[in-house]
């Protein structure tokens, strides 16, 4: 069926849309990475001893690694001296307030749809937005503070709140984590920090937006969310890139900590530069994201939209440490083009009673290729563990292709997992059905990726439904008919 | 005007013609039954009318309403009026069949320049028409045909047929995997949308199904040609008989 074939991809193909570059002074340290580059990069930012120690016993370690090559992707080996490390907008003054945020920044968030600007937020999302390696801007502060809840960037939080951040920083993603990790760790430049006080119910959305805007640049910033005993957040993180022939190195690491009776509710929407349609430049997304559930009762949930990106290296998982404590995954992938994704996510249960659930839809078209790789493991402590895994393909034409390796490890006789895997095309009988019925080809192709992706989007708070929805080209009344 | 004329319809697959010059004018208001011997291409009528773009139309028209149907896109014939029930309903999952209903019947209704069914329109429309066939509410929230069995893919066959309101409706083998309960219940929804203005045309293996959808003219098959037609006692002389008594009175080919 050559013709709808063509058009689905055509319709899966659509233009990248916020490939724009933003014409603004940058202040950047030269290319290339050294101790010397580590030293400026803490000096410039004002950092205290602890941190700059923890940058360079990261660096010094990383010095020992190799890239990882387990991942089913292929790319040609990235020269770390080419890449720059920190890359600032080059402010006027020190910022006091919004209205004092470089107008073309401002401009550079309403083109991408982040509603930085106070007045036209949504009620209930604060945003908090890193433009290349340093936070620009964050709205709702003082509302937020009121309640004890401190959101901000993370270079901000260093210096107001040095023991939580001494406290927390690499408790869940040490520093001698992986190759990526560990190099974020050296160089991070910013990213987001947010902390909810014992008791407290964050009542707005948390949101903070990633742009990567300068070239040559690597954005490696750094996020940690805590929340105290019986605190809940729900935070949003999206970002975009601009369309740029070379690639660029995104390389972050999330960290969250729930304590007891605690939940976290994470959700990304990451559309960075795929590249073109010959698969030339476009972002390589290498993220280290980690929740532990060090509490009893306490809940940690992950949500991922992945369809930007050349290549998607990214695994969010959770450590189930307290009792009676539940991690979940959902994931939406989409690889097209020559996109390659090889996402998942690590389910490690130590506490008793925990329990895991993983939804992955893969969606694959054009020549991408889409991997489910994912970890259950239990350990000897964890009686009566739980996990849930649901895995499902689906392919857009015949030259993509999708690839599961779930892995399940138990060393307690009383857990239990459980597995369900599916693959399926689009096929050529649903779609004549839909049309048998009057529904257009392109209708009909939305209709059924909704239908796919329908478990995962309603874990999606509504905002980011809605760009979710946007970004797969799909309606959204399909999943929720 | 009949509502369906096929003049000299030819079409195949891969080069092999299946269809070899078909023949047939459906008027409103009539019942017509295509019945033949597996492979005769009966099936092959049914998606070539609908459009389906595996087969080939190598010669011939096919005219609905005195519209030229063959230059129309699936979707443009179903909007046109043609509906097709098929023989094995596609699933799909996550996708409500109240949502897929609603989808297609706004899709018709837009092409007619009509405005789009708000939600509380469609749903009375909906009960209306469920109650015809006996099918409770909770229907509609489930996927369109997961899980369902071979009944109630059917019966949802048929609703949407209901909801649709099409001028010609090609059903293809509605009987099959029906028990005798089921078969009843489909074919009472069918018989309430007889009507002055639509064109039925049955395409079954097995009379069976015409003891209940009582056909004005039946219509035999045999590779690729219709090579006997009749009124409903043909039906029951092929159930009977057989096909094979038919062989050399034809001897058209």
């Amino acid at each position: 069926m050559p013709t709808d074939t063509g058009t689905i991809e055509s319709l899966a193909n659509k233009e990248y849309e916020w490939g724009f570059v933003t014409d603004i002074d940058a202040d950047a340290l030269p290319k290339g990475l050294n101790e010397d580059i580590i030293r400026e990069i803490s000096r410039r930012k004002d950092e205290p001893e602890f941190l700059l120690e923890f940058r360079l016993k990261a660096y010094r370690h990383w010095l020992t690694m190799v890239p990882p090559q387990w991942a089913n992707i292929k790319y040609p080996p990235i020269n770390f001296q080419d890449i720059i490390y920190y890359s600032a907008p080059k402010a006027k003054k020190k910022l006091a307030s919004l209205d004092e945020v470089d107008p073309e920044l401002l401009r550079t968030y309403a083109k991408l749809g982040v509603p930085l600007e106070e007045q036209k937020l949504l009620a209930n999302v604060a945003v908090d937005a890193v433009f290349d390696s340093v936070s620009v801007a964050t709205t709702f502060k003082a509302k937020l503070a009121e309640m004890g809840v401190i959101f901000g960037s993370f270079s901000e939080a260093v210096k107001t709140h040095p023991e939580l951040v001494r406290k927390y920083l690499g408790s869940v993603v040490p520093y001698s984590d992986n190759f990526y990790a560990t190099l974020n760790s050296a160089v991070f430049s910013d990213g987001s920090f947010c902390f909810v006080p014992k008791g407290v119910r964050c009542p707005m959305e948390l949101s903070t937006y990633f742009r990567i805007n300068a070239k040559e640049t690597g954005q490696f910033e750094r996020t940690l969310i805590i929340a105290e005993e019986g605190a809940y957040v729900s935070y949003l993180e999206g970002c975009t890139a601009p369309m740029r022939d070379e690639n660029q190195l995104h390389a972050a690491v999330v960290e969250l900590v729930t304590l007891d009776n605690a939940q976290i509710k994470y959700s990304t929407v990451q559309n960075w530069y795929p590249g073109d349609k010959q698969g030339k430049g476009g972002i390589y997304n290498f993220v280290t994201k980690r929740g532990k559930c060090l509490g009893r009762n306490s809940r940690i949930s992950w949500t991922q939209v992945e369809t930007g990106s050349a290549i998607t290296w990214k695994y969010p998982s959770v450590i189930l440490q307290g009792d009676n404590s539940i991690g979940e995954f959902y994931s939406v992938a989409l690889a097209n083009n020559y996109q390659q994704a090889d996402t998942g996510t690590k389910m490690i249960h130590i506490g008793k009673n925990t329990r895991s659930t993983i939804v992955s839809k893969g969606i694959s078209a054009g020549h991408g290729q889409n991997t489910y790789r994912g970890l259950v493991k239990v350990l000897k402590g964890a009686d009566n563990a739980r996990n849930y895994t649901q895995c499902d393909s689906l392919l857009l034409g015949d030259q993509c292709g999708a690839h599961t390796f779930p892995y399940i490890e138990m060393k307690n006789t009383t857990a239990r997992a459980e597995h369900e895997a599916s693959t399926s095309k689009i096929g050529e009988d649903q779609l004549f059905y839909c049309k048998q019925r009057g529904i257009a080809l392109e209708d009909a192709v939305n209709m059924i990726i909704n239908g796919f992706c329908k478990e995962v989007f309603k874990e999606l708070p509504m905002e980011f439904a809605v760009e979710a929805q946007k970004l797969l080209g799909v309606s959204l009344e399909g999943s929720v008919g | 005007m009949s509502i369906l004329e096929i003049k000299d319809l030819r079409a195949g697959i891969a080069g092999r013609e299946i269809l070899r010059g078909v023949n047939l004018t459906i008027a409103p208001g009539e019942v017509h039954a295509i019945m033949g011997p597996n492979g005769s291409g009966k099936s092959t009528l049914a998606q070539v009318l609908a459009g389906r773009d595996t087969y080939t139309v190598t010669g011939g028209t096919v005219r609905l309403n005195g519209r030229d149907l063959l230059d129309l896109s699936p979707e443009e014939r179903a909007c046109e009026g043609l509906f097709l029930a098929f023989q094995y309903p596609v699933e799909i999952p996550g996708v409500s069949t109240s949502y897929f209903l609603k989808a297609a019947l706004n899709a018709v209704r837009k092409y007619h320049g009509e405005p789009e069914l708000d939600a509380m329109d469609f749903l009375k429309l909906m009960k209306q028409k469920m109650k015809l066939l006996d099918m409770d509410a909770g229907f509609l929230s489930r996927a369109v045909n997961e899980g369902f069995s071979g009944g109630e893919k059917k019966r949802n066959e048929i609703l949407q047929m209901a909801v649709l309101d099409p001028k010609l409706a090609v059903l293809d083998e509605t009987d099959s995997g029906l028990d005798i309960d089921a078969l009843r219940i489909v074919a009472g929804g069918v018989n309430s949308l007889r009507g002055a203005d639509r064109g039925i045309l049955v395409v079954t293996h097995y009379q069976r199904l015409l003891n209940y959808i009582v056909p004005d003219y039946v219509h035999v098959l045999r590779d690729g040609q219709i090579i006997k037609s009749g009124d409903k006692n043909l039906a029951l002389e092929l159930e009977a008989r057989g096909y094979g008594w038919l062989e050399e009175p034809a001897g058209v080919h």
